[in-house]
């Protein structure tokens, strides 16, 4: 691990317990739920990370219980380190307090999370799909989403497909 | 003993209302400006001095649906572009048609999934279709051309039933 990332680990994990995992460098810390908002806090105010470069999420269904790994990347452009907090959920009701409060730019990333896991963020200021049409059904990037939307039309089931596909009317 | 016996040599030219305004809609049909993907940069192609669209009446891309006759759709269309794609459709005046260009506005292409519609057919009504993803400028030429012998084909009957 990097000397500079030691201190942080040691932090949090005086005051929130919990695991971490490290690859080529890069160390992941697994917090609960509801110990994001105050982690966050903690590594802007106490070890300048000023930025939320991404948040993102993983769906690991079905090898892996429980479901979703929300990740909150986090940048300190003044110690030119990075550090990723990882946040696991439940497939059942995932739910997350919101990051909107601490980092301003979690607010649509937060709703591309909505939109494309359902994970639902308590608190979010405007909780409304962002990528996706307000009407359409599901979650895309879930691994249960039926993948692909249509068959391809071939010669040997041209008509087939032809009768059902909607055409528009003039 | 035709019309020229009456009127001396004028230069008049005897032919029929269909004729003659079918002539006018193929040399004068101004296509909308309305890029959407990497076909658009085909489409900016065949407008440029190389290709030079304008041979066929087509040297005024409309930057508005109100003034144009022709829809290029150039590019995959996201399902939430649909209802757009379809405002500007309706917002053209009559007479007006529809060129699928290029795989993705035809079928999908290779975005087979739950963002891109598979094909514009579903939101309009399509005229050509030009394959290629995407089509070099003589291939969306080619279309055009094709498009202008359907449309000197027309004839004067409600547009419904067209």
């Amino acid at each position: 691990m990097e000397a500079k990332l030691e201190p942080i680990v040691k932090a949090l994990q005086a005051k929130f317990g919990g695991s971490f995992e490290e690859f080529r460098g890069e160390v992941h810390y697994f917090v609960q739920p509801a110990q994001i908002v105050e982690a966050l806090t903690l590594l802007r105010d106490q070890h300048q990370f000023e930025l939320l470069s991404a948040q993102t999420a993983v769906d690991y269904w079905p090898q892996t219980s429980p479901r979703f790994h929300v990740i909150y990347q986090l940048s300190s452009l003044a110690q030119n380190i990075t550090f990723q907090l990882r946040v696991p959920v439940n497939g059942d009701s995932p739910t997350v307090p919101t990051a909107a409060g601490v980092f301003d730019s979690a607010n649509w990333r937060e709703r591309e999370l909505l939109d494309m896991f359902g994970i639902q963020f308590e608190g979010h200021p405007d909780p409304r799909r962002i990528l996706m049409p307000e009407d359409s059904d599901g979650h895309p990037l879930r691994k249960d989403y039926p993948l692909g939307y249509e068959e391809p039309q071939f010669t040997f089931n041209f008509e087939d497909i032809d009768l059902r596909k909607p055409y528009a009317k003039e | 003993m035709g019309v020229e016996q009456k009127l001396g040599n004028m230069g008049v030219v005897t032919t029929t209302l269909e004729n003659v305004v079918n002539w006018g809609r193929t040399n004068a049909m101004w296509p909308m400006l309305f890029g959407l993907a990497c076909c658009a940069i085909e489409m900016m192609s065949a407008q440029s001095s190389s290709y030079d669209m304008s041979r066929f009446g087509m040297e005024l891309m409309r930057a508005s649906p109100r003034q144009s006759d022709l829809m290029i759709v150039a590019g995959r269309v996201s399902r939430k572009m649909a209802p757009v794609l379809r405002r500007l459709y309706d917002q053209m005046p009559e007479p007006k048609w529809v060129i699928a260009m290029g795989d993705c506005a035809s079928c999908g292409g290779v975005f087979n999934n739950y963002a891109i519609l598979q094909g514009v057919d579903e939101v309009v009504p399509v005229d050509v279709y030009v394959a290629g993803c995407p089509p070099r400028p003589e291939a969306l030429i080619h279309g055009v051309m094709t498009l202008y012998e359907k449309v000197k084909a027309d004839k004067f009957v409600p547009t419904q039933e067209k």
